[in-house]
């Protein structure tokens, strides 16, 4: 079987008395979706900034792309081609749609100590910006708006075209359907859906819908632990995880 | 089109300032517009950091002493003949001693910034404001420069054989150096280097996120910041031919942030009305009343409640050369 691009072993992690994340062992293997999913408070997100290097973990490693990356940066880790969208969207809301794109295409094109040239006349960021926009989807009309203009719809499409910029070869998405309507759950599901095989994705999600549309693997996260691991079918199936999260769910 | 004509206007009025000041017989103008110009410099170079940068550095005027204390030394120096550490040898020429405060102003602000960069938030306007009284003091204590009476500079530096003594010169040159510093300053903020600078008063966490490590992005321009003070304290020790511990005061450092917040944050503008606005506001109400201060600060919030985005908002769109 080909390497894991991402393997989290043994991870803990606790904040005062609350487990947050219990001996996780969990790899995505390349070209797959691998679905994170639990009920609120299982420690999804916590396990998302272990990953991507804003919570540093109690003990454990992170491996990526066969590198342990555990005393990296976020912004070393992402670098070295990891990508992540945020559950509460972060972007540049001062700044245009396209720029905040560009600002992402520059940031992969290496060091940013150029003081001379306008920026924003600069061919080489803005090209790849719209593609990137492109592809995700985001009409030409809404790329001069600023992007705290934007619908919350867009604004989760925008922050994917960023993750996009450098290639990464993963994305984290924490939550992309969260706060979205059903037509644009729908998009955003096409645009993944158009991503896949191509960039492995962790997906952290609590519509199921767009979990079962998408993945390839599924994880159960209960309390920080990992309760099931396996296809979508073995998983809706399982009736430890009906017990523990589908059920409660459907109710 | 109007929009448009706004700059060689302002820029035009700003260079006869002299030949009315004469024609109008107040040639005590053209001190007040050379030290409104000298300020200016000093603000936008904080601006840079504040306004663009979102860092809040309340001790900016500690670039701005010590670029006055690098000219009045290396007259001190000239003057008596012995060298600067039994090394460096005195001068009383702007083209030595003009790069020189650069160097010196860059250096500290490298130094300090180093530090102070690791922190933020409250953090780092109190760290930022303690180096700033750090070297306030230690030119206090510094006797052989005066200490705290300062240091008197009896001739104006030599600059291409111009007069500095004279004011109308001594206001050209500091609005040329205004005009440049602000050029200059134009094309950074528009840089790929700019635009990580706007990206960290945003959000350091979406810089993170595009893979952008901000600290030598945050040191570089708060280096930038901290030479563009020092250039207007140089040009201030050449006005005033006196430089003191006064000049890197706390409250200089809080006057320099009134000039960004009232003027205009993260514009270009923005910081050249705020020190006229200041300096010019201080110069009329100080000669109407003793208790000036008194009225000023009334004024000072009004214009904060109606200029929210400060004294540029009430011009044309296109004058506030303002990015997005």
């Amino acid at each position: 079987m080909a390497e894991p691009v991402l393997a989290l072993q043994g991870l803990h992690k606790r904040f005062g008395g609350v487990v947050a994340t219990d001996d996780l062992n969990l790899e995505v293997r390349p070209g797959e979706i691998h679905a994170l999913i639990g009920p609120n408070g299982a420690g999804k997100t916590t396990v998302i900034g272990q990953i991507c290097g804003e919570i540093t973990p109690d003990s454990g490693r992170i491996l990526f792309a066969g590198a342990d990356i555990t005393a990296l940066s976020f912004a070393e880790r992402v670098r070295r081609g990891l990508a992540r969208t945020f559950q509460i969207v972060q972007l540049l809301d001062d700044d245009t749609t396209l720029e905040n794109v560009a600002l992402a295409v520059q940031a992969a094109q290496g060091h940013s100590f150029r003081f001379w040239t306008d920026a924003r006349l600069d061919r080489r960021r803005t090209d790849r910006a719209r593609a990137l926009l492109g592809e995700v989807g985001l009409p030409q009309e809404r790329w001069r708006v600023r992007a705290s203009d934007l619908s919350h719809g867009e604004r989760k499409q925008l922050e994917l075209a960023i993750a996009l910029a450098r290639n990464p070869k993963l994305l984290l998405l924490d939550e992309p359907m969260a706060g979205l309507g059903a037509a644009e759950s729908l998009r955003m599901t096409e645009v993944l859906r158009g991503l896949k095989g191509r960039i492995p994705m962790l997906l952290v999600e609590h519509d199921m819908d767009a979990v079962f549309a998408l993945a390839d693997r599924v994880s159960v996260l209960v309390s920080g632990r990992c309760i099931a691991s396996g296809l979508p079918e073995a998983i809706r199936a399982d009736p430890v995880v009906r017990e523990a999260y589908l059920a409660e769910e459907e109710a | 089109m109007r929009d448009r004509l706004l700059l060689p206007l302002l820029l035009a009025v700003a260079v006869a300032v002299p030949w009315v000041a004469e024609a109008f017989g107040t040639p005590a103008t053209v001190g007040l517009a050379t030290r409104i110009a000298i300020y200016a410099i000093a603000a936008a170079s904080l601006n840079l950091v504040l306004g663009f940068g979102g860092l809040v550095s309340f001790g900016h005027a500690a670039y701005f002493g010590l670029g006055g204390y690098t000219v009045g030394i290396l007259w001190e120096h000239f003057r008596l003949g012995e060298p600067f550490l039994g090394i460096i040898p005195g001068s009383a020429d702007l083209l030595v001693t003009f790069p020189s405060a650069l160097l010196v102003g860059g250096l500290a602000a490298a130094a300090i910034g180093a530090l102070s960069l690791r922190t933020s938030g409250v953090q780092f306007i109190m760290i930022t404001l303690a180096f700033a009284q750090m070297v306030y003091f230690l030119f206090v204590s510094l006797a052989v420069y005066g200490g705290d009476d300062g240091l008197m500079i009896r001739r104006t530096n030599a600059f291409l054989g111009l007069n500095l003594r004279d004011p109308a010169t001594m206001y050209w040159l500091s609005l040329g150096v205004l005009v440049v510093w602000l050029w200059l300053l134009g094309r950074i903020v528009r840089s790929r280097f700019g635009r990580v600078v706007e990206g960290v008063r945003q959000s350091e966490r979406r810089m993170a996120a595009i893979g952008i490590s901000t600290y030598p992005y945050k040191l570089a321009a708060f280096t930038i910041s901290g030479m563009g003070c020092a250039a207007a304290g140089a040009l201030w020790a050449n006005y005033a031919r006196f430089v003191s511990p006064d000049m890197m005061h706390w409250t200089k450092s809080g006057e320099l942030m009134i000039m960004v917040i009232l003027g205009g944050m993260g514009t270009l503008l923005g910081p050249v009305l705020g020190s006229a606005a200041l300096v010019g506001l201080e110069y009329l109400l100080s000669g109407l009343t003793e208790h000036w201060q008194f009225v000023l600060g009334p004024i000072l919030v009004l214009i904060v409640l109606f200029a929210r985005k400060g004294l540029i908002s009430l011009l044309p769109a296109r004058g506030r050369l303002r990015h997005g």
